[in-house]
């Protein structure tokens, strides 16, 4: 028992330090200061010109068309990929090479990939850059699902198929299931790795689509004013009310 | 059983389009010269690898490692019993505590890099919270040093722990997680023997999340730690942007991909002599 | 099986592909109903015949808003605004599509020189720029305004707090061998030329200077003065100064302006021993297909009334007689350093490119920033 106390005090002071900057970061988008790092008093100003900035909104949903596209895709490339080296090429070059991806400096890549864009005349725009997310967030994906499939009973497969359901049909009833929490947890650091990606995205970017991280990152010259504080602190209340309305009708059992 | 093209073939394909080749590029600018002005020019040599092995660059890449592995420890010291307390909660609250420790990043880097900033400097939160407890007299500044950078890191790079470490000590059975809570067993053994052998997949993908962009960050240095400390990422990035000098710059990344593949190569073949075991 | 989880994950997959369908993949490079309409001049497109389109790349607010959409409605161009951050990464993203994609950039004038060196650029016709007159004679012989047209300028010196301060600073070495009360409340620059700048005029050398043995001293001096900052920082340094966590920084004319914004007490003055004079200017890429539209876009920009707004709301200074002669007395006195005059400005040394030297620059600021 002793351990579990310890466990979830553990866990409120882990939780307590990822909150404590968005705390701050909540009460700055209040600043009526338009400086970055210094408070000059009370202010609901920020959220007023928030609804008027449609470029930042705009640029908002830009991230998240990014991010939700390049998660789908490396979602499932990734989780087949996984798949893929765990059963039947088990090789350590094939496992390195997968890491590869993640070890590119963002800079090489960026530039890597805007020089072949411009080599093989592709336009660029969110899609260059959904595309050039998905590179990295593929080896994201294949090595959290991996987590899963090693020591993965094989048994429970090879009686599906034996039992005579066609392949397919077998990945969707048993393997899937067993392997869901992993492509979600991979998924899940895929979208927020691509949300807030700047080097890349800026380099395969094409004119008037600016992603969030573009924008604000081009704002630092003349200020990053406190309404980008303020469209974290919707997003996050937001997201955070989803959440709690769908723990409240996920009833007992969660769904992975 | 499932064709292995079918589950190799559309990732690979993927990244031999849009990784090899691009990269095959860089490779080749990795063996040419700068031009005066920034251009590359083709003057086939080994120059820049060998210019690699510079007291500068050497000591700015071990400071990098060294810090890059600081940073890995803690995340996994961390990292590891959050992710035991997520998965051993009933299922309906694992899902919301997963997606609360990856929340906050869905905030920009930036913004959350300028709160940390205004919580450490020296006429900021936590100094003057310190001062009005009457525990430090002058107010002190937990900026631009070493320890900041690492707050950072870790602050930026825990939920790339944590959420491979779920993923990997979720599949325990339940019966083996309450093994070591309600059995008479002392729970380290327990750990020692069966937990962490079995969730070794994902402290090893933990740790190489966080240890391979920790090493590359240039922007927490930059930022937190005051640019005093200069790092791999942010020397990098200089060869690229500031120097213009993109043969140096791609034989620096190269030679730091080749020394962390080796790293991930040696790891790769532990992992599978002790799953194997 | 549970056939509840999968419905679950079927829907979230499907979800994600909706939304994937009606954004990403259909987003081809011609204006959507998604972009901002602020920057795209999309609700004239009816009023003024098209005339082509161009693509432009700024800092975010460092034009007027209305600026492209007026624009638009006078001449009939569009206009399509990309946004970069500094000026490493727009000349970086201009080298690796060779200049394609775009018809004006705006940025620092040694980056242009160095663009312009690569051949990327194409030189600038002043005939066809008739508001180009407004501009002062003087700035055209800086020798890169040849393919760059100034924008704004400026100089780089102390800014500090002069009610902590308890004397006035005046020399760069106030900034690299502080007073004791000064140690540990000093910031610098980190950008590569204006790291350099304080120790090569301190020493007496060219802001361009490309002796290595010069560059030596330099580098010595710089190290030296490591020890004594509080940080290098290239965006938040007039916040320091405000939070008082900082009292005297390396700062550019204009920015120390958003600190004496906040705090009156914030002076800004040019170190006696000289600094360099930057130029921000527009530059048409030599691949741009549509030059004629481009040179109307700049021609635009070089009306007074820009130029106005920029010295009223980006503090900074503008090349512009036009301009710098109607300002309000109030402005001038909040903020001293727009009053700078041109001859004064002049005398600052222009920061080139440093063409083969920029090796030894690069590798100086490398060991400076890495040493203990």
């Amino acid at each position: 028992m002793r351990l579990r106390t310890w466990l979830r005090l553990h866990s409120t002071l882990v939780y307590a330090f990822l909150y404590g900057p968005i705390v701050m970061l909540v009460i700055l988008s209040f600043n009526r200061s338009g400086l970055p790092t210094a408070w000059g008093g009370f202010s609901l100003h920020w959220y007023r010109e928030l609804l008027h900035n449609e470029a930042l909104l705009n640029a908002a949903l830009n991230s998240v068309l990014v991010a939700a596209g390049s998660t789908l895709v490396s979602a499932v490339f990734g989780t087949l990929l996984a798949m893929g080296l765990e059963r039947i090429a088990r090789s350590l070059v094939l496992d390195a090479f997968v890491f590869l991806p993640m070890i590119i400096p963002d800079i090489v890549l960026a530039i890597a990939l805007l020089s072949f864009f411009t080599l093989i005349e592709l336009p660029l725009s969110l899609l260059t850059i959904t595309v050039s997310h998905i590179v990295f967030n593929i080896a994201f994906v294949a090595a959290i699902v991996r987590t899963r499939l090693s020591y993965f009973d094989n048994t429970l497969e090879e009686a599906s198929l034996d039992l005579g359901a066609p392949p397919l049909k077998t990945f969707f009833n048993v393997t899937l299931p067993l392997i869901l929490p992993g492509v979600l947890a991979g998924s899940l650091l895929a979208f927020t790795i691509s949300l807030d990606e700047f080097v890349i995205a800026f380099f395969t970017a094409g004119p008037s689509q600016p992603t969030l991280p573009i924008l604000i990152y081009s704002m630092v010259r003349f200020g990053v004013t406190p309404d980008v504080n303020a469209l974290a602190t919707v997003v996050l209340s937001v997201s955070a009310l989803l959440i709690l309305i769908s723990q409240r009708l996920g009833g007992t059992e969660g769904f992975f | 059983m499932v064709s292995p093209i079918l589950l190799l073939g559309p990732a690979l394909t993927w990244l031999v389009i849009f990784l090899v080749f691009p990269l095959a590029l860089i490779f080749v600018y990795s063996f040419l010269q700068r031009s005066p002005f920034g251009q590359i020019v083709f003057q086939p040599s080994l120059d820049n690898y060998l210019r690699l092995f510079n007291p500068t660059v050497l000591r700015v890449f071990l400071n990098s490692l060294r810090i890059a592995f600081i940073v890995t420890l803690l995340a996994l010291l961390l990292g590891y019993p959050t992710a035991y307390f997520i998965s051993s909660q009933p299922s309906r609250w694992k899902n919301t505590l997963l997606v609360l420790v990856i929340l906050p990043f869905w905030t920009s880097y930036l913004i959350r890099t300028y709160a940390w900033i205004v919580l450490l400097n020296r006429e900021g939160v936590l100094s003057r919270f310190l001062l009005g407890l009457g525990l430090i007299r002058e107010p002190i500044s937990f900026l631009y040093n070493d320890t900041a950078i690492v707050i950072g890191l870790l602050y930026g790079y825990l939920p790339f722990m944590v959420l491979p470490l779920y993923s990997s000590i979720e599949r325990l059975s339940p019966e083996l997680r309450e093994a070591s809570f309600d059995l008479g067993a002392p729970p380290l053994r327990t750990f020692w023997h069966i937990t962490l052998p079995l969730t070794l997949r994902g402290i090893v993908t933990g740790a190489i999340f966080v240890f391979v962009p920790s090493l590359g960050n240039f922007f927490v240095p930059e930022l937190l730690g005051g640019g005093q400390r200069f790092m791999i990422g942010n020397m990098i990035n200089n060869q690229f942007l500031q120097a213009r000098n993109w043969p140096y710059g791609s034989a620096m990344a190269f030679g730091v991909m080749a020394i962390v593949l080796a790293l991930l190569f040696f790891q790769a073949w532990v992992t599978r002599r002790t799953e194997q075991v | 099986m549970n056939t509840r989880k999968l419905a679950v994950f079927l829907m979230w997959l499907l979800s994600l592909v909706l939304m994937a369908c009606g954004g990403a993949p259909s987003q081809p490079s011609e204006p959507t109903p998604q972009a901002p309409a602020e920057t795209q001049g999309a609700p004239v497109e009816t009023q003024a015949p098209a005339k082509g389109k161009i693509v432009i790349s700024n800092w975010d607010a460092y034009m007027p808003g209305d600026l492209l959409e007026k624009f638009t409605a006078e001449t009939g161009i569009q206009v399509e605004l990309a946004l970069h951050a500094t000026n490493e990464e727009i000349v970086g993203k201009l080298v690796a599509s060779k200049g394609k994609g775009f018809d004006v950039v705006f940025m620092t004038g040694q980056f242009a020189d160095a663009m312009a060196k690569m051949g990327l650029l194409s030189e600038i016709d002043y005939t066809k720029l008739p508001n180009s007159a407004n501009l002062f004679e003087e700035v055209k012989r800086i020798p890169f305004t040849k393919y760059a047209v100034p924008y704004t300028w400026g100089t780089t010196g102390l800014c500090y707090r002069s009610d902590l301060v308890n004397y006035e600073p005046d020399s760069w070495y106030d900034l690299l061998k502080p007073k004791p009360e000064l140690v540990g409340k000093i910031t610098m620059l980190s950008t590569d030329r204006w790291l350099l700048l304080p120790a090569q005029k301190a020493l007496g050398f060219s802001a361009n200077t490309t002796d290595e043995q010069e560059m030596q001293q330099v580098k010595e001096l710089l190290i030296e003065a490591k020890k004594t900052l509080l940080a290098y920082d290239n965006t938040t340094f007039y916040s320091k100064l405000v939070s008082g966590e900082a009292l005297l920084v390396e700062a550019w004319d204009g920015w120390c302006n958003y600190g004496i914004a906040e705090n009156p007490d914030i002076r800004f003055v040019i170190p006696k021993e000289g600094s360099d004079l930057w130029v921000d200017a527009m530059v048409i890429p030599a691949p741009s297909e549509n030059k004629e539209a481009a040179y109307a876009f700049i021609d635009y920009v070089l009306r007074p009334e820009i130029g106005t707004w920029v010295a009223e709301n980006i503090l900074y200074k503008v090349p512009s007689r036009a301009v710098m002669e109607k300002l309000s007395p109030d402005l001038l006195n909040s903020f001293p350093n727009l009053a700078i005059p041109p001859g004064e400005l002049l005398k600052q040394e222009a920061l080139q490119d440093v063409g083969e030297a920029q090796s030894l620059y690069s590798a100086i600021v490398a060991e400076v920033l890495a040493s203990e």
